[in-house]
């Protein structure tokens, strides 16, 4: 754990640095594409004064560089061939670089997969003294009880998403404030391991320093929804390539993510088995013709498949976009009922606002919101990643909802458990003794 | 309809591809190859060319022999020497001290040298060395003042104001004009002679010099041997009280050897050896006893 709290922070200082610096990379790593976003800072403060900065601090900012690649080596949102994987993200890497014209050497990345995990964590002290410090805070994290998480998995997030104090709950911020006794709700993330080690390994052998990890749905859900849904209560469903992610935000905070390992990818293989056509000709019809909801003059247009077996007069078969919605839809629906499956297992539906938002380059296909609306629930929109600064044309779709994502995170980091000092109590006196020893050598 | 195409080939960079793109992306690097690799190539291209014997050779003899064309041209070259402000003993001296064979190129003139040369001789006081155009190297010479000729165990010499060597001089005759000091030291003193020689105007036509003694003090020496010893410090104010006294009492008219202000408060009278009896006789005369 001590572990996993000093690489952590050390992520932390890391992004610092590149803060200090100007200028970090963002990195997308998805199961059908590569997104790599250069971003510039300034350093100039944000025009809001205190408390929340003109446009969430995201004018602090500027895109300067923008790549996306084919990805490749990678599978349900983990990499399972690291040097193909290696690959795609050093093509990305430098044209973003080039388009830049400048030289990165931090990064921030996020990724899909992994199996994510959700875990909501209490914990509770008594305050020595009337008044909450810092040192209040760390204490009350560190209380906070560790659920049996398991072997081979690591903390991904662990953000303090409510605190109490006595009576009095739905604080964000209780430094300052008079009581005897701070709860706190924390929401901690987990992820496979070895999946984090992979990517941290093939980022390395880039020459890259990485300097902060995240989830996509998390990501996802800052740069699409709205404040007001952050704020009361929604959903974000980011329909990637080899994944799909959702997580629940409320009260500006995320409470909840899970992943369903289905996405637009297996819809793809799908119209490949299909139609017998090879998986790039499924992809482009998929993307070209695709849709979910047939009516009667989908049977009339017909859709070339070409061939490839190079006699075009015989092989030059046609199908009905009727027929490709007829195999799309069933794969849509069954990924719905695995997120509904997911959003009942969270408690979705004691929010106050049950919005749900759809996101992700697989929300592109047309009629999904209604198909959405009958499995998800009433309130279903389509979302679209919040413009930021410098960002190109080409990358303004739902499917950059992650990298943009990225940015405000990059921008405007959440707290985590690991930006505390941790507790004195919780020092060891190994680490004490040799502070001791240091002072008597030094002094 | 729409003909399918195959997806395009995979971009991906090489790793050394990479590197070198990330590397050529370094702003220290970039500069330093875009501005450092041209200067360096520029640098190399002679330096290389030069690293054999022979060729540097032949470039040194090229270089001195296109500098010996240029010295040698006629706007270079200097033909006469002009000086002014020297007497003709003077003119004769600097030209021996200053052996051109003239023409002579600019070039090879060391004017500094020259200047120092010529400072260096005793009736210089100070010199200026221009080389005119037309070729003509004009000397402007201010000569030493002698001021007073100073006896010495060398013989005698004329020093200028200031106590500076002017020229050897053969017989005190040939300068009646100029006051005699003599004495060890007698040169570094000059300017305090100069002025007891002012206040001692009034006695200026028996004075016969100024004697340094002991290398601190003077004595002034007046005809009939007569002797002003004045003290080290203050020698000035006590030599016009001396002249004032006489001209009062008209002292130094009288048979007096040696004025002694040595110690100027208590001035001390040497008399002649037969003026002391003269006086006791007059002093008896006064008193009214009888001669003999």
């Amino acid at each position: 754990m001590t572990d996993l709290y000093q690489s952590q922070r050390a992520m932390r200082r890391m992004r610092q640095q590149a803060m200090e610096r100007g200028v970090i990379a963002i990195l997308d790593v998805g199961s059908s594409k590569i997104a790599c976003l250069v971003l510039r800072f300034d350093g100039a403060a944000p025009a809001g004064g205190e408390g929340v900065a003109a446009l969430a601090g995201q004018s602090r900012f500027r895109v300067i560089g923008a790549a996306t690649t084919r990805s490749r080596g990678i599978r349900f949102g983990d990499i399972h061939a690291m040097n193909e994987a290696e690959r795609a993200i050093r093509t990305a890497v430098q044209a973003a670089q080039k388009m830049a014209r400048v030289r990165v050497d931090h990064v921030i990345a996020c990724f899909s997969g992994a199996n994510p995990r959700s875990y909501g964590l209490d914990g509770a002290i008594d305050l020595d003294e009337g008044q909450v410090g810092e040192t209040d805070v760390a204490r009350v994290l560190a209380a906070c009880e560790m659920p049996p998480i398991g072997a081979g998995r690591e903390v991904l997030h662990a953000q303090p998403v409510n605190f109490a104090l006595d009576h009095r709950s739905g604080l964000s911020d209780p430094r300052g404030q008079i009581g005897n006794r701070l709860a706190c709700d924390m929401h901690l993330l987990t992820v496979d391991e070895s999946a984090v080690q992979n990517l941290v390994h093939c980022i390395k052998r880039c020459d890259l320093e990485l300097a902060g990890l995240a989830s996509s749905a998390y990501v996802a859900g800052i740069s699409s929804l709205v404040e007001d849904e952050q704020e009361l209560g929604a959903a974000c469903i980011d329909m990637g390539g080899g994944a799909t992610g959702l997580s629940i935000f409320i009260k500006k905070h995320m409470i909840y993510a899970d992943s369903v390992r289905l996405g637009g990818d297996h819809v793809s293989l799908d119209i490949s088995k299909g139609l017998q056509v090879p998986l790039a000709t499924a992809e482009r019809i998929k993307a070209l013709y695709g849709g979910v909801v047939a009516t009667g003059m989908d049977d009339r247009e017909m859709i070339g498949l070409g061939g490839d077996s190079g006699d075009f007069e015989r092989d030059s078969r046609t199908v009905s976009r009727a027929e490709l919605i007829g195999i799309m839809r069933p794969r849509v629906e069954e990924i719905f009922e695995d997120v509904r499956a997911r959003l009942d297992a969270a408690g979705f539906e004691h929010l106050p606002s049950r919005q749900i938002v759809l996101t992700g380059a697989g929300s592109q296909i047309p009629g999904l919101d209604g198909l959405a609306a009958r499995i998800l629930g009433q309130q279903v929109r389509l979302g679209r990643p919040l413009r930021v600064q410098g960002l190109p044309q080409s990358a303004t779709g739902p499917g950059f909802a992650a990298a943009v994502g990225l940015c405000l995170f990059a921008a405007h980091p959440q707290d985590e458990w690991w930006d505390f000092d941790i507790a004195t109590e919780r020092y060891p006196a190994r680490s004490l003794k040799r502070a001791v020893r240091w002072f008597k050598e030094n002094w | 309809m729409r003909a399918l195409t195959p997806p395009a080939r995979d971009p991906a960079p090489s790793r050394l591809a990479y590197r070198f793109e990330r590397l050529w992306l370094t702003p220290l690097f970039r500069k330093a190859l875009l501005r450092g690799g041209p200067v360096l190539l520029i640098a190399a291209l002679p330096g290389l060319w030069l690293t054999d014997a022979d060729r540097r050779e032949a470039f040194a003899g090229q270089l001195a022999t296109l500098r010996h064309e240029i010295a040698t041209r006629p706007e270079f070259m200097v033909k006469l020497m002009a000086i002014d402000g020297a007497s003709p003993e003077l003119d004769e001296d600097i030209r021996e001290v200053l052996p051109l064979d003239f023409p002579v190129s600019s070039f090879d003139l060391d004017l500094e040298a020259m200047r120092e040369t010529v400072i260096g001789l005793d009736a210089v006081r100070s010199a200026d060395l221009h080389v005119r155009p037309g070729g003509i190297l004009e000397l402007t010479v201010v000569q030493r003042v002698p001021a007073v000729i100073w006896r010495s165990d060398n013989g005698l010499e004329l020093l200028d104001r200031s106590g500076n060597r002017v020229a050897p001089l053969a017989r005190r005759i040939a300068r009646p004009d100029l006051p005699l000091i003599a004495g060890a030291g007698a040169d570094r003193a000059v300017p305090e002679a100069m002025a007891l020689i002012a206040v001692a105007g009034p006695v200026r036509d028996r004075l016969r010099g100024l004697v340094r003694m002991g290398e601190r003090r003077w004595d002034v020496v007046l005809d009939r041997d007569q002797r002003i010893l004045l003290p080290e410090r203050g020698a000035l104010e006590t030599l016009e009280r001396v002249i004032a006294l006489d001209q009062v009492s008209d002292m130094l008219a009288r048979d007096v050897r040696a004025v002694d202000m040595r110690n100027p408060a208590r001035p001390t009278l040497r008399l002649a050896p037969g003026a002391v009896d003269e006086l006791q006789r007059i002093r008896r005369l006064q008193a009214g006893a009888n001669e003999g």
